[in-house]
């Protein structure tokens, strides 16, 4: 094997591993297929980003026919950060899901989770490494209809409804964003991004190319959980499979904001996003709103999947803050509250799994006293929730760092004021939790005392320290940030 | 061992031991052996550290860059080295304290205190010796954290409130105002580097800037109980009393007033500060808060309650002598931080010796207990005629210098709050030695002696350290005045 195919190799993998789960049809084997696939990709991952850290952007005609003609996977400072981030949040989750998914589905249906579990990492590994705009949609697709399935799979009952919903919205946005896609091949005549930008310039500020930056934002935003159309994302958190609210949770928001900033950033160029339409202002309310109502909401919620649901639109309004920016700054806090956030929320919703394997369901009536009964499990989720609040010495602390920085590099007092006193609710939400579970006396419904399995306690235990490794030593998270950063402001993709 | 591994076993000892005492929690004896022996080792860690800094050295470590540009890193200065001696030394003598006390009020959760005590002087040790804003801001809110559990102990309805205003109040400001503060020196200066004469002495500040700056910075940290952001320090007092008496009169606290004169000296820098004229406004803000708090201790029965108000007054003593900006008020400052302490903590110790001894807690139920508790009150009342500043006790020499700083900076302001405080300083502090050694006990009263032995011990250490601190007063004296950069 050549190193050269990697790239096609860490996407089809993990698109085989899928049918071969379904072919064993025991839940043993499919689940070492899926490990050992997600691993594989992992690797390819690592193997890739140090490439293109040393050698720069890397390009690969898939079947070898040369883009602009051919589907071109390319893979440079952004796209093999986020390979990192949803390879490695796969290959962590995948043992997790050994114990987890054994105890929360029925034995007859769990190869078909590894199943889907390979395909929604192939989808959205897919549509972070295409460099091709309808390979997007087609990867979205893929990456969608799995987590649907996925999803569904909850043993509430109300999963069923959430999936439905998700679906419904889901498909709107894929459609939306196919629509975009279709007006931007109507006039330029290509699909790869980076011809597709080039020639864009000739055809900058006519209508269909706005309707088409309309399109794709409001179907990507639909797909990112941007407010007001995170509607669905807290009911599918809150219902899915422990594994899956923790995956999609990692990942699939993030490849969503991930599409967004490709298309604003490296298609549609920023001088035309921010200076023809008001995109930047539109983006900023929005971000705006969302931090500051869903911190709130989640201020109010009982369940902890769904406190830490309404958590993520605020956190993601987090991101396309930094997004709508438009500098440097901004971009690379965007980028690195992406991946940090993708690891604390993994961290949190994997641990929350745990307490939902001993307790029955995670709500703040059933984690009271768990400061003794699990202590370790508890543990973890302080120490995710520091990172979500931006302790410093945790991974969110540099996100905020950056953030706080954009907003003032750009004269923005009140904006650095709001992030602040917003990352302040969270306080209030996370410390809600902590009252909980280590000053309240075990109730009716609290967990017998005993830990998480190691099996997934290990996997969780992982996140959690990467948490904090990622916020002491940010050589890795940061420059890859803030490449991707000078990448996206540089030009083309 | 080199400055660097000094530096590095500072702050990794108290940690190795919060995990020998977690590991030990089922054989108490053990358990509290591990504490002494820490607190032991972590006070000669840093006594190996002052002959080099004395000397004029300044030892550091650079353990890893967190950002570009931004490194974890430790830089041990005179002002530092100062507060690392004084905590160091006075966590000895609160872990003898501590066995008495939660022993002898049979406190649950023992091991956890005592874990989350080591980790607390871990964090100070990292606030005392930071290099740079980026390595103090991570100790401060470490500090912040591990001494919630410590406050919230007794994990009842009181505890959770005292609790939340805690958390609220220091997370609130450090999050809200000291975080931008930080990142916008970053902003301006690019670098976080403590500097003799201040990291913004170049960054070309305006006037109006420099005072937002300074408002955000003196406002954010919270931990120096400036008002209105004080009300924090009463709400602490939920804690057992050890924690009160270590961490809510030295290191928490301390913390603050360290924080706020390391940032008026090294990040503003004395000169740019007194030529742009742009600090004016902080001596009124913290005479007020000296007065105001001290009327509001003047009217507290519940002994701890007053306690924490004269510490809220007695921390804007060393705000207010920082900044006068004069270089005798200045090292006048760094001068109270150990003599607060020393005499603050013989309070805490005399409170809690009371209240287990006894069960009192109000000022109102002492009449007589100086008869009882000879030992107990009569450490109190050293430690009160301490901190009202009569000599020989240690309160009087800070006192003194920093009427002196005022007289040299011209402040009569100034002069005539401090007088006007040690009148209230007397007047909250006398009625109680007169009530406990003048007044007869009511009748009928249960008979009780002394606390356990470890606490009276401890008491007396601190008493016999007030007394007999004017006698050793050169060392903190010789690194008080290279604070403020008068030579020997």
């Amino acid at each position: 094997m050549t190193f050269a195919h990697l790239p096609a190799l860490a996407i089809t993998v993990p698109l085989v591993a899928a049918p071969l789960a379904v072919l064993v049809r025991r839940s043993a084997p499919a689940w070492a297929i899926a490990t050992a696939a997600c691993a594989f990709s992992f690797f390819a991952a690592i193997l890739l980003a140090a490439e293109v850290a040393a050698h720069g952007a890397v390009s690969y005609p898939l079947g070898s026919w040369a883009p602009p003609w051919g589907i071109e996977y390319r893979i440079d400072a952004f796209s093999a950060f986020v390979l990192v981030l949803v390879s490695g949040m796969a290959t962590v989750v995948a043992p997790y899901a050994w114990r987890s998914v054994a105890a929360e589905l029925p034995r007859d249906r769990i190869y078909l989770f590894y199943a889907l579990y390979c395909l929604s990492v192939a989808g959205l590994l897919g549509m972070t490494i295409t460099g091709d705009a309808f390979n997007v949609f087609v990867f979205m697709e893929i990456a969608s209809l799995s987590s649907y399935v996925l999803i569904a799979l909850g043993r509430d009952r109300r999963a069923l409804l959430a999936a439905f919903q998700y679906l419904v919205l889901g498909t709107i946005g894929a459609t939306f964003f196919v629509i975009g896609v279709g007006l931007l091949y109507l006039m330029t005549g290509t699909l790869n991004l980076a011809d597709m930008a080039a020639r864009l310039q000739d055809v900058r500020g006519t209508r269909p190319v706005l309707a088409a930056l309309a399109f794709i934002t409001v179907g990507v935003s639909l797909k990112l959980a941007l407010f007001p159309l995170h509607f669905w994302l807290p009911n599918a958190y809150a219902y899915a499979p422990s594994v899956v609210t923790a995956f999609l949770a990692a990942t699939a928001t993030k490849v969503s904001v991930y599409v967004l900033m490709r298309f604003y950033f490296g298609v549609f160029g920023v001088r035309l996003v921010t200076g023809t339409l008001p995109m930047a202002e539109i983006l900023l309310g929005l971000s705006l709103i969302a931090i500051f109502t869903a911190s709130l909401v989640a201020l109010w919620q009982q369940d902890l999947k769904r406190l830490f649901a309404y958590s993520s639109v605020a956190q993601i309004g987090y991101i396309t803050l930094g997004v709508s920016m438009a500098s440097r700054d901004g971009l690379t806090a965007a980028v690195v509250h992406l991946f940090n956030h993708g690891v604390t929320k993994g961290a949190l919703f994997l641990l929350l799994g745990g307490v939902a394997l001993r307790a029955g369901r995670a709500t703040l009536q059933s984690v009271q006293g768990l400061g003794r009964r699990m202590p370790i499990t508890s543990l973890g989720i302080v120490i995710a929730g520091l990172s979500l609040i931006g302790i410093p010495g945790t991974a969110g602390f540099v996100s905020k760092w950056y953030l706080v920085l954009g907003a003032l590099e750009q004269g923005h007092w009140w904006l650095a004021g709001f992030v602040v006193l917003t990352s302040l609710i969270a306080v209030a939400y996370v410390w809600r939790f902590v009252e909980a579970a280590y000053l309240a006396e075990p109730g009716p419904g609290a967990p017998e005392p005993g830990e998480t399995p190691l099996a997934m306690l290990v996997p969780a235990w992982i996140l959690v320290l990467a948490c904090v490794g990622f916020g002491l030593q940010t050589s890795f998270t940061v420059d890859s940030a803030q490449r991707a950063a000078a990448l996206l402001l540089g030009g083309g993709p | 061992m080199s400055g660097a591994q000094l530096i590095g076993a500072a702050l990794l000892v108290p940690v190795i031991g919060a995990c020998g005492i977690s590991l030990a929690g089922r054989w108490p004896n053990l358990r509290e052996s591990i504490t002494l022996l820490t607190a032991g080792t972590l006070l000669a860690c840093v006594t190996g550290l002052l002959p080099e800094v004395l000397a004029g050295g300044r030892p550091a470590l650079h353990a890893l860059d967190v950002l570009p540009g931004i490194a974890l890193a430790f830089r041990v200065e005179p002002l530092g080295m100062l507060f690392a001696l004084v905590a160091s030394a006075l966590w000895i003598v609160n872990s003898i304290y501590s066995i008495g006390y939660m022993r002898g009020n049979d406190e649950p959760h023992q091991t956890r205190f005592y874990v989350c005590f080591a980790l607390a002087l871990a964090a100070t040790m990292g606030i005392a010796l930071s290099a740079n804003l980026l390595t103090l801001f991570l100790f401060y809110e470490l500090l912040t954290l591990v001494t919630w559990p410590l406050v919230t102990h007794h994990g009842d309805d009181e505890a959770r409130r005292g609790g939340r205003t805690y958390l609220g109040f220091l997370l609130g400001t450090s999050i809200a105002l000291l975080l931008p503060a930080v990142i916008a020196t970053w902003a301006f200066a690019g670098t976080l580097e403590f500097r003799p004469g201040g990291l913004l002495r170049d960054a070309g500040l305006s006037h109006a800037a420099l005072g937002a700056l300074l408002a955000l910075y003196m406002f954010g940290i919270g931990k120096a109980a400036l008002m209105p952001f004080h009300r924090w320090l009463p709400a602490a007092m939920v804690a057992p009393t050890p924690v009160s008496a270590l961490l809510h009169a030295v290191a928490v606290v301390k913390a603050g007033v360290f924080t706020v004169t390391k940032v008026i000296v090294y990040v503003f820098g004395v000169e740019t500060l007194a030529a742009v004229r742009a600090a004016d406004w902080l001596p009124t803000v913290a005479g007020f808060t000296i007065l105001a708090a001290s009327v509001v201790a003047l009217r507290a029965d519940n002994l701890k309650r007053r306690l924490a108000y004269s510490t809220v007054s007695q921390l804007s003593y060393v705000v207010l002598a920082a900044s006068l900006l004069a270089p005798l008020s200045i090292a006048a400052a760094a001068l109270h931080i150990a003599t607060h302490a020393a005499g603050k903590i013989t309070l805490f110790f005399a409170a809690g010796a009371i209240y287990t001894a006894a069960h009192k807690t109000e000022v109102s139920q002492l009449d007589g207990i100086g008869r009882r508790m000879p030992w107990t009150m009569g450490a109190f009342a050293i430690g009160a005629l301490s901190l009202i500043g009569i000599p020989p006790a240690a309160g009087f020499l800070s006192k003194w210098m920093m009427f002196q700083g005022a007289a040299s900076a011209g402040h009569t302001t100034a002069m005539v709050v401090l007088a006007l405080s040690t009148l209230l300083n007397a007047a909250y502090f006398l009625p109680i030695l007169h009530a406990a050694f003048l007044r007869e006990a009511p009748a009928g009263e249960a008979a009780h002696g002394e606390a356990p032995a470890p606490m009276v011990i401890a008491l007396v250490l601190t008493a016999a350290l007030t007394l007999a601190l004017p006698f050793f007063i050169s060392v903190p004296l010789a690194l008080a005045r290279a604070v403020a950069g008068i030579g020997p």
